[in-house]
């Protein structure tokens, strides 16, 4: 069984200023983070294999750097790393970014199960996952909750979606997100640490990828274009009403009929 | 001696009233349970007779004042997460709760001090430093205690090990006496030689000699990371023998734990939160705060050599917020998760010395379930603070749990003094370990405590009938 599990490197908080002037993210400093979210994809994913066998590649697209968040999972038990990585593939949005991770899944010998987060903690669109999926025309399960069971042929797994829990099971290839809290990531291995430190990490570019039209990739790629960022105004507030019950009462009182609430 | 109390009338009642707000008082039946116990029901269930919520330290002063001319024992009362049955009016009388004064002032920066009234929660506390840039050390598990129950119990928890306990951060305190004046104990100096170390002697009291009104607590540079390690070995006593091991080594840890498979087993069954190593029979977790991702990183690297060199299965790196908070949630939900596997439990708090902690936690487990008790030792070693849980099944009756739980505590106790250590390590005597303190500290010691008991409060009407006893 070969598990592709799609992450990133994201900026180590979410908290994110925008410039009112250009309207650009004006990042806080440059320390990066594996998304989250990603955590609990590798986790599943190397559950996975556990009960299965099989190897698990990580695969990501961003700078050179990404490198130290591959010697992070290699450190949890992934065993190869890829990233694609090249100044073409800069500025994507979701449609150019999940095929380029397509392409680069068919490049390292395509998967019998891709496994990605939810979303990301600084894109949110929680859509590169299944635009994988449709671009290498395969099955997808997004958010899901729970492996249910696991073999050589399929996967069974339950959605909890807005209204009902669907149960589904999928054969392979496939493509699941996960959702977070989903399971405990495991912890870093200092062994695997010392075992790791000298295994190569992968690095595809443009000239590697099977599809050489430029126009699929990078911000010629990408049909998205944003027109303005702003932080959106705050819409709740929290307002604390401090002395005796009475006194408090009565604040409240004067507070929600200021407002004509009441 | 002052004993037996005045039992309180209508005219008590109204007085109390009268110095304070009757919306703040509360009588009989009208009192909550809650106040009747802390959060060991096992060390006393005791009605007060008057429930106050005072506001400032005058109220405090004019109704200890009132109590000592009338003979009526009083309580002084915080948040009640207690673990010693401290906080409980065993012989009646008012139980006085400070919540209500919970004010936090400004960080006097030039001291780099802080200042609260005993009803501000840790929590809080520690927001507040947090706030300035600055931070307040102490970490005893329960966070939604009170600042002044932490100082009057001297908390200790788990960053111990590198900072210290609570009196070592300690200032300055204003206090209530039991005649109603009020003193102040030291002042916002760095060293003091003046008299006898009478601040030093209240923290850690458990509300025996005077209520506090105020504390000012020192501050410390926030570290800038931070980083925790768990270490799985093969079993427990390897695990314990790892601990001189870690302390050898040139970098101070700030808090050195060990939890058992089984223990972690019962709050990942009862709790839902799953620990993210599941290697071992029993883990060491060790933390490390630096100044500095260098000093950091050796220090980490330092640790897992010496952990791999003496035994352990991996050595795990929790480098981040979320995976050190994996970690810890499980860590702090140990008393819950015993709570909720059990019927009833029993704790011993006894610590160590460092060197000696597998001997005490392979005795103790032989002593325990040699009495049929289930046993989880958990806790403190970086401190050599081991709280032995004692755990009772639904198949014991009340008869035979308590006597195996007392027949267990004589033993571990006795077992504690041979090993070099104290009866309890930062849950004090309160009414839960009275009767064991006599024997352990002999009398000339018991002499000496009730001297100091006297001396502050000489008629006996401060929380009596804990940590020492004259009523036999």
């Amino acid at each position: 069984m070969k598990i592709v599990v799609c992450m990133k490197q994201v900026p180590a908080t979410s908290k994110v200023d925008i410039d009112p002037e250009t309207g650009a993210m004006k990042r806080m400093s440059g320390e990066t983070r594996t998304n989250p979210y990603d955590l609990f994809a590798l986790e599943t994913a190397l559950a996975i294999r556990e009960k299965t066998g099989g190897t698990v590649t990580v695969l990501t697209m961003g700078p050179p750097q990404a490198e130290e968040m591959i010697r992070d999972a290699y450190t949890m038990g992934a065993d190869e790393g890829v990233i694609l990585s090249d100044r073409k593939f800069a500025g994507a949005d979701v449609l150019a970014t999940s095929y380029a991770l397509a392409q680069g899944i068919q490049v390292i010998g395509g998967a019998d199960l891709i496994i990605c987060g939810r979303q990301t903690t600084d894109g949110d669109t929680a859509q590169v996952g299944p635009a994988i999926a449709e671009h290498l025309t395969i099955p997808h399960a997004a958010w899901v909750a729970e492996i249910m069971d696991v073999n050589e042929k399929s996967i069974q797994v339950r959605q909890d979606l807005v209204s009902i829990s669907q149960v589904s099971e999928i054969p392979y290839p496939c493509l699941l997100t996960i959702d977070k809290d989903t399971c405990v990531p495991r912890l870093p291995s200092y062994l695997l640490k010392k075992a790791t430190a000298d295994r190569p990490v992968r690095i595809l570019s443009f000239e590697d990828m099977p599809d050489q039209d430029l126009s699929r990739y990078g911000l010629i790629g990408s049909p998205t274009s944003v027109e303005k960022m702003f932080a959106p105004e705050e819409s709740e507030k929290q307002v604390y009403l401090e002395g005796t019950a009475k006194e408090k009462a009565d604040k409240l009182v004067a507070l929600l009929t200021g407002k004509k609430i009441i | 001696m002052a004993y037996p109390y005045k039992k309180m009338t209508s005219e008590d009642f109204d007085y109390i009233r009268s110095v304070t707000a009757s919306d703040r008082v509360w009588v009989g039946d009208e009192i909550a349970k809650e106040y009747y116990r802390d959060e060991m029901p096992e060390y006393g269930v005791f009605p007060p007779e008057l429930y106050v919520e005072v506001l400032n330290k005058e109220e405090i002063s004019a109704i200890m004042a009132y109590a000592y001319k009338e003979n009526i024992p009083v309580v002084c009362r915080g948040a009640g997460t207690g673990l010693a049955g401290g906080a409980t009016c065993k012989y009646g009388g008012i139980m006085l709760s400070v919540m209500r004064m919970n004010k936090i002032f400004p960080i006097d920066r030039k001291n780099q001090t802080i200042t609260a009234e005993p009803g501000a929660l840790l929590i809080d506390i520690q927001a507040a430093a947090a706030a300035g840039g600055l931070f307040y050390p102490p970490d005893p598990g329960e966070k939604t205690a009170s600042i002044g129950g932490n100082v009057i119990t001297n908390a200790g928890g788990m960053k111990a090990v590198r900072y210290g306990l609570t009196r070592d951060f300690v200032r300055c305190i204003e206090a209530v006496m039991p005649d109603g004046s009020i003193m102040n104990f030291s002042s916002n100096v760095v060293k003091n030689t003046t008299g006898y170390d009478v601040k030093d002697l209240v923290i850690g009291s458990e509300g025996t000699l005077c209520i506090l009104t105020q504390v000012t607590l020192k501050l410390l540079p926030a570290p800038t990371c931070t980083c925790t390690l768990v270490m799985p070995f093969r079993s427990l006593e390897e695990c314990a023998d790892m601990v001189p091991k870690v302390l050898e080594l040139p970098f101070v840890p700030t808090a050195i734990e060990f939890l058992e498979r089984e223990l972690i087993d019962i709050v990942e069954r009862n709790l839902n939160k799953m620990f993210p190593v599941k290697q071992g029979e029993a883990v060491l977790i060790v933390m490390y705060d630096a100044s500095s991702k260098q000093e950091l990183d050796n220090a980490v690297e330092a640790a897992a050599e010496a952990a791999l060199a003496n035994g352990a299965l991996d050595c795990c790196i929790a480098g981040t917020p979320e995976r050190a908070g994996a970690v810890w949630s499980v860590r702090g939900g140990i008393l819950e998760g015993m709570k909720a596997d059990s019927v009833a439990q029993e704790e011993c708090d006894v610590v160590v010395p460092r060197a000696r902690i597998a001997e005490y936690v392979k005795a103790a487990k032989k002593i325990a379930s040699a009495h049929g008790i289930r046993v989880e030792p958990c806790g403190h070693c970086g401190d050599g603070n081991i709280h032995t849980e004692m755990l009772r099944g639904p198949e014991m009756s009340d008869q035979e749990w308590k006597e195996a739980t007392h027949a267990s505590l004589v033993e571990l106790y006795a077992l504690s003094k041979e090993l070099g250590g104290q009866l309890s390590g930062e849950h004090g005597i309160g009414n839960g370990r009275l009767e064991f303190l006599e024997e352990f500290a002999g009398p000339r010691m018991i002499a000496l405590y009730k001297a100091i008991k006297l001396a502050f409060d000489d008629k006996l009407i401060l929380n009596p009938g804990k940590v020492i006893e004259y009523n036999k």
